[in-house]
């Protein structure tokens, strides 16, 4: 791949069309994490840390490997570690890389007021601009996966970038790199699909997980990164990955209905304002002429 | 503060005392910043206002602070007029007579008192706004310090806060379409404090009675 996968095909708060609108045809790119082979190691954590050139950030320890509870400004990829007791008494640790999933329809884009601020490349990966970023959090409330986080000090908001500078020079993420067990995949969206569907049905049929299946959810228009679970029926077990994600009612009436009602309203309100003042004019037009001095 | 109420020279009322018309300009400035910074986080065909005002950056930071002011001036004017603004039967009738007042037949709408009926709907259109958009706010304010488990607080938030401002723009609108156009002598009313007796008889026949203590019995117009 090129640079010419950094073409935008989606930008925030922007008035107008967008150059890179369906103008081309492109592999939208796409991570695998196969969460039944991941073995917790944290090279993702630590190649992501590294990469991204991160400061140092203090861990928490809540009787769990995980290293904290969410992810923050400056630590996009965080593994969570979940223990569930299936209902033969059996104990399954769920181990799921957790980092922003790139949806196809960001919710984090849709809120964003400020332009370009956030903005999604022809090859699906959604990246936050922080030189145009103005700090209002919007994002925050628009993402369905908790993934925008604000740094106090810049007053800037930042989440994974899928590695654009690395993916637009033909290299795979750093995650993926770092990863021993090849539980992680990148590719096309179209290859990952397949392979993830290949490895669900493969543990469907040798590995008594009948309910496997891949996490692609239609509810935000399918996502950057996929998972293959051993229940794909209750992903809320791999630390509250939701079920059917989609951008918030609210956001979607605020940005949807209440603008359009809204933006009619208030000039309509101008207009009619305007030749209420053509047809009726001042109260007092009919008055006797008046002395000066009337302010 | 209808105790303040003086006749001046040269036929002129007294109207609104210095700390009304401080107060009405703290409101009103606050009010025209968050305005058009809100209209610039409102939609990207307004984002070039944040631009013009020191950039989004500075917009973001000064929304909330100016926020602030604003709320402090609408508190401070229920301290001044709430009193005058509670309901009374001649706003009832003034409600139905709408009509009227819209065609400029003020001769056929019931005599009005220091505010009317309409100017007493703007006023608690603002105050109750001020307190929603306080309220939903503060939650904007600071999103990243709500936790995940009450993110619900935060889609109140991003829908209740322009709900309300759209409700104040609205009558926003038809405050400075009555006070600059239709009433010739109100906006001059809010910066020198007085208007003409003439005024004051055409727009607040109760009010002018009050003043003149009921001694005049001038048929209106």
């Amino acid at each position: 791949m090129s640079q010419a996968t950094l073409r935008m095909q989606k930008i925030s708060g922007h008035a107008g069309s967008v150059a890179g609108e369906d103008t081309q045809r492109q592999y939208t790119v796409a991570k695998l994490v196969d969460t039944t082979t991941c073995i917790g190691c944290k090279a993702c954590e630590v190649a992501c840390v590294e990469w991204n050139d991160m400061p140092f950030s203090p861990t928490t320890f809540d009787n769990t490997y995980q290293t904290m509870p969410e992810t923050r400004w400056n630590y996009w990829n965080l593994i969570t570690f979940n223990e569930h007791e299936k209902e033969d008494g059996s104990l399954m640790w769920l181990m799921r890389k957790n980092q922003c999933m790139h949806c196809a329809e960001p919710g984090c884009l849709a809120a964003c007021p400020s332009d370009g601020a956030i903005v999604q490349y022809t090859n699906g990966i959604v990246d936050f601009q922080q030189d145009k970023c103005i700090g209002c959090g919007y994002c925050i409330s628009g993402c369905p996966f908790n993934i925008p986080k604000f740094n106090k000090e810049t007053k800037r908001v930042y989440k994974c970038t899928l590695c654009t500078d690395r993916v637009s020079e033909g290299l795979e993420p750093a995650c993926i790199k770092a990863c021993p067990t090849g539980c992680l995949h990148f590719g096309s969206k179209e290859d990952m699909l397949v392979l993830a569907e290949q490895r669900s049905k493969q543990l469907k049929d040798n590995y008594n997980f009948p309910n496997a299946g891949v996490y692609d959810p239609k509810g935000v228009g399918g996502t950057g990164v996929i998972y293959v679970l051993h229940d794909a029926t209750q992903p809320e077990l791999y630390g509250a990955l939701p079920s059917n994600p989609t951008i918030p009612l609210m956001v979607k009436l605020w940005k949807g209905p209440l603008k359009w009602l809204g933006n009619v309203a208030m000039v309509g309100g101008l207009i009619g304002l305007f030749v209420h003042y053509l047809r009726f004019g001042p109260k007092d037009r009919d008055d006797a002429p008046r002395e000066g001095g009337q302010p | 503060m209808s105790q303040q109420n003086q006749i001046l020279p040269h036929g002129r009322v007294l109207r609104y005392a210095f700390a009304e018309r401080l107060n009405h300009w703290l409101a009103a400035f606050s009010y025209i910043y968050l305005l058009l910074t809100g209209l610039a986080f409102w939609s990207p065909w307004c984002f070039w206002i944040a631009a013009v005002l020191g950039g989004g950056q500075v917009s973001r930071m000064l929304h909330p602070w100016i926020g602030l002011a604003f709320f402090v001036a609408v508190m401070r004017m229920y301290s001044l007029w709430a009193p005058q603004m509670h309901t009374t039967e001649a706003d009832k009738k003034w409600w139905r007579s709408l009509n009227h007042y819209i065609q400029n037949e003020d001769d056929k709408m019931p005599p009005a008192g220091r505010y009317n009926a309409g100017q007493k709907a703007l006023f608690w259109s603002f105050f109750y706004g001020a307190i929603v958009l306080l309220l939903t706010g503060i939650v904007l304010w600071f999103p990243e310090s709500i936790p995940w488990n009450l993110r619900w607080l935060r889609y109140i938030a991003v829908f209740l806060h322009p709900v309300a401002a759209l409700m104040t723009i609205a009558n926003f609108m038809i405050h400075i379409y009555m006070s600059v156009f239709a009433e010739r002598g109100a906006f001059g009313s809010v910066i020198r404090g007085d208007v003409s007796l003439e005024f004051a008889k055409r727009h607040h026949p109760g009010w002018y009675e009050e003043i003149v203590g009921g001694s005049s019995s001038a048929p209106r117009k």
